[in-house]
């Protein structure tokens, strides 16, 4: 029976294994979730996937907030008599069993007329008939399989994301055009002079036309905004040669075919737009299911129990919190505004919002912060101040939050086209001058001909292509960049700054060291069984850590709330808590988390806990200083430190106790200095950093739930190729620039017809499709090149 | 010669119909979810065996 995992969720069975038609679960609420499932003819759900399942949380009272009006008002999509439709956010989603059994929910619950999921987004879209059921009752269906969803105050303020399907429209009108005029111009690329052709050409020169007019209204229009935009903050952006091209061509092509003097570029014109508007699209690679703008709203509940002067338990919105409002905090929930605990034992988790990383006790009275989660039991506390008001919250006033960039300027792309653009425009009045003086009748010809030959459209294509694409391959890598720019941005910085507690450190291990006696196989059999009866989270790790022993039936058995346990079994007795409790004074307070150890009376020795890092940090911070300033801010005390020093090169900075605005600062003042800052981290607390800087990557142990606003989002597993990741955002930058050069090359072949007075539109027509594909052909190649080293290098690390 | 008129106006009308087609497509979320349908085409099998079992037993049951 070792190790066997369980046959719904497939985690390892380590204790109490539950055995149920030949099959072993792991925990009751996974046998509960198979039951529900065969009983209704859903076991397929096991057929599709192996071990798909999660086993259920508790959900005892949470879901109550559900049965308020303008709470459902918020969160249902339509309402009526005989139908209301909810989309639920479940981060659980991750395979096809998912998407099976969370659309045969009907067979679970007939009142459920239709649900549907969307996989990329992690939703679910649920219609059920309210007069049978309440969505009360269907999330903690929901929760009951498994498949818990995830409510936050985000969904409270109801701004239902719009999808932009802007390019699709665009793509499609400008695919349309641009087929359409080829298949048109076609009679004319071979210059038969046949009698009918002839006879007919006007009328196929104005159908080109008019396929052209919405491509170049329409499909066209952003650039045109974005040209505008450039020049008048007096920056010649990628766009303004666009811009230049793309109406040149139109007024040119309009004004050939309309005096008869040619058939026009209208191919060249609807391709173009074509081929620019398909780099925008691939370049918009994004992830639907993470979401890079998150605040505090979406980690906060929407409703907490609230407790009225006659003792009764209602929900309550928490906008509706009012200062002196008594309120009923459960266990795993979080505290939503500022205040005093009046009873119940609080130990809180503040690891989130100040990067602590040990549980803190409260005792009543003591003042309590929004955004700390309760972990052991039921509290009651008074609230101090509204949600707003809130320590925590206030972090999201400051300036960073507010300075939201409008239009993008930087970049590679931008910086070259401003040499481009002059550079192209001087050719095109020198040529012109010269054939003033030679052959005053092509001069105009000639100039127009610059002008649309050196449109930059392999230049523009360059980026979105190679970026596109390595956003695609870090995505595989899982590391998830908001949009293209990062790539960019990430490439040119030179310091990074690292927060400890779960980005360094991983969240829910820790390493522990025993110092002392050594105890015999009793004193440890009687220790682990001591331990078995605390759920204290210290007691819980040390009792995994320990071996397994049999099980003892203690005699006595006491648990002292905040100092420590005591149990006796056949006269011997065992004593495991705080050195208060135990007895035994200790010369220094030490700053990490200790459980000490008495014996029938006689001191034994102490467990140390100390914060277990990421595997490979030494090798990253050894690979990584060469080339970048690096420093740590931690929120945490200074308890690490030496084991820090010991772990990280010399130069590394190490700075403890800093609060959110110290961190904040303590970028801006680095990039006032000129770094290019990178800050890596993972909670609330660092939120503010993380927007200050040039790139915030948020690590994550689950990239599903929540993490803070941020430039890129990294799997916690993948922490160690952080420097990978640099490296290839390095070399994308190096493919840009080569196919930079490309175009160069192509753009010297098509100036060389344009000024000596021979565009053809066929060559027009031949060289601009080439050049945009070759471009698409070698960035793509190359950046595969990138990734595949990426790929390799992973295989041989792990 | 003339019946070009014709054939032009019968093609262009055609690929006019097509992009009409395309816009409605995108406008009704076609595009918007380009995974979950690959995946639930699959599902067909399962769906049709047990929802034969399922339309007698909830009506036993209720």
């Amino acid at each position: 029976m070792e190790h066997s995992s369980c046959f719904h969720c497939g985690d390892p069975c380590e204790k109490d294994i539950i055995t149920f038609q030949d099959k072993t679960f792991c925990c009751n609420g996974c046998k509960t979730v198979f039951e529900i499932f065969s009983e209704h003819d859903l076991s397929c759900y096991y057929d599709l996937e192996n071990a798909p399942g999660s086993a259920p949380a508790e959900i005892a009272g949470k879901y109550d907030f559900l049965t308020r009006d303008d709470i459902l008002e918020k969160l249902l999509e339509f309402r009526s008599d005989q139908t209301e439709i909810v989309t639920l956010y479940i981060p659980h989603i991750h395979c096809s069993s998912c998407i099976w059994i969370l659309e045969n929910l009907h067979k679970l619950k007939s009142s459920i007329t239709h649900s549907m999921v969307n996989f990329g987004k992690k939703n679910v879209r649920i219609s059920y008939n309210p007069n049978e059921t309440s969505l009360k009752e269907i999330v903690q269906l929901l929760s009951s399989i498994g498949y818990e969803p995830y409510i936050s105050l985000e969904d409270f303020n109801g701004v239902k994301d719009k999808i932009n399907r802007q390019i699709l429209y665009k793509l499609g009108v400008a695919g349309f055009a641009f087929g359409n005029v080829m298949f048109l111009s076609f009679p004319e690329y071979f210059e038969v002079n046949e009698y009918w052709l002839e006879q007919y050409k006007p009328m196929f020169r104005w159908i080109m036309f008019f396929f052209s007019v919405p491509v170049v209204f329409y499909a066209a229009k952003d650039y045109f905004i974005s040209a505008y935009k450039g020049l008048r903050s007096r920056f010649l952006n990628i766009d303004v040669p666009i811009a230049l091209g793309v109406s040149v061509l139109f007024i040119r092509s309009t004004a050939e075919i309309a005096l008869d003097l040619g058939s026009g570029f209208f191919d060249s014109l609807t391709g173009l737009v074509f081929f620019l508007l398909l780099g925008k699209f691939f370049q918009q690679k994004t992830y639907a299911f993470l979401s890079f703008e998150r605040d505090y709203k979406s980690y906060f509940p929407i409703a907490v129990t609230k407790i009225t002067k006659n003792n009764e338990e209602i929900p309550i919105q928490v906008y509706d919190i009012d200062k002196g409002d008594r309120l009923l905090i459960r266990h795993q929930e979080l505290i939503p505004v500022d205040g005093i605990l009046i009873n119940g034992d609080a130990r809180i988790d503040y690891s989130f919002v100040t990067g602590e990383s040990t549980k803190v006790k409260k005792m009543s009275g003591d003042k309590l912060f929004a955004g700390g989660k309760q972990t052991s039991g039921v509290i009651e506390m008074e609230a101090l101040k509204s949600v707003e008001q809130s320590y925590l919250t206030q972090l999201w006033s400051n300036d960073v939050f507010n300075n939201k960039t409008e239009d993008y300027f930087g970049g590679l792309t931008n910086k070259i086209s401003k040499h481009f653009t002059i550079t192209i425009l001087l050719i095109a009045f020198i040529a012109t001058t010269f054939w003033l003086a030679t052959d005053s009748s092509k001069a105009l010809n000639v100039f127009t001909a610059v002008l649309i030959i050196a449109c930059p459209c392999a230049i523009a294509l360059s980026a979105p292509f190679t970026f596109g694409n390595l956003l695609r391959i870090f995505g595989r890598s899982k590391f998830f960049l908001k949009n293209a720019e990062v790539i960019e941005e990430l490439a040119g910085i030179n310091t990074i700054i690292f927060d400890k507690t779960g980005t360094i450190t991983a969240n829910e291990e820790n390493t522990i060291a025993y110092e002392g006696k050594p105890l015999t196989t009793e004193e440890e059999t009687l220790l682990s069984n001591t331990l078995r009866g605390s759920n204290h989270p210290l007691s819980r790790s040390l009792y995994e850590l320990l071996d397994s022993h049999n099980i003892l039936t203690l005699d006595s058995f006491e648990e002292h709330l905040g100092k420590g346990i005591e149990a006796t079994h056949q006269n011997k007795s065992m004593k495991v808590g705080s050195a208060q409790f135990v007895g035994e004074e200790i010369e220094h307070q030490a700053l990490s988390t200790t459980v000490h150890i008495k014996s029938n009376d006689v001191y034994k020795g102490r467990f140390t806990f100390y914060n277990k890092y990421r595997k490979g940090i030494s090798k990253l911070f050894n690979d990584l200083k060469a080339n970048y300033d690096l420093a740590i801010l931690s929120g945490d005390n200074a308890g690490e430190k030496d084991n820090l020093t010991k772990l990280l090169p010399s130069k590394t900075k190490l700075i403890f106790d800093q609060k959110p605005e110290d961190k904040l600062e303590y970028i801006r003042h680095h990039q006032s200095e000129g770094a290019k800052v990178m800050m890596v981290g993972d909670g609330l607390n660092d939120a503010g950093a993380l927007a200050q800087s040039d790139v915030g990557v948020a690590i994550s142990e689950n990239v599903n739930v929540f993490s803070p606003a941020c430039d890129a989002i990294l799997d916690a597993k993948n922490f160690d190729r952080l420097y990978d990741f640099i490296k290839a955002a390095k070399s994308g930058i190096t493919i840009i620039k080569w196919s930079f050069l490309l175009s160069f090359i192509y753009n010297v072949i098509g100036l060389y017809f344009a000024v000596t007075g021979k565009l053809e539109p066929v060559v027009a027509a031949i060289l601009m499709p080439l050049s945009s594909i070759s471009i698409v052909f070698f960035t793509t190649a190359t950046t595969n090149l990138v990734g595949r080293r990426l790929k390799t290098k992973k295989e041989n690390g792990t | 010669m003339s019946v070009i008129y014709i054939l032009l106006t019968i093609s262009i009308v055609v690929a006019i119909g097509f992009f009409i087609a395309f816009i409605f497509a995108i406008k009704r979320g076609q595009y918007d979810d380009s995974y979950t349908p690959s995946v639930r085409m699959l599902f067909e099998d399962e769906l049709v065996k047990s929802s034969s079992n399922q339309s007698i037993k909830p009506k036993k049951e209720d």
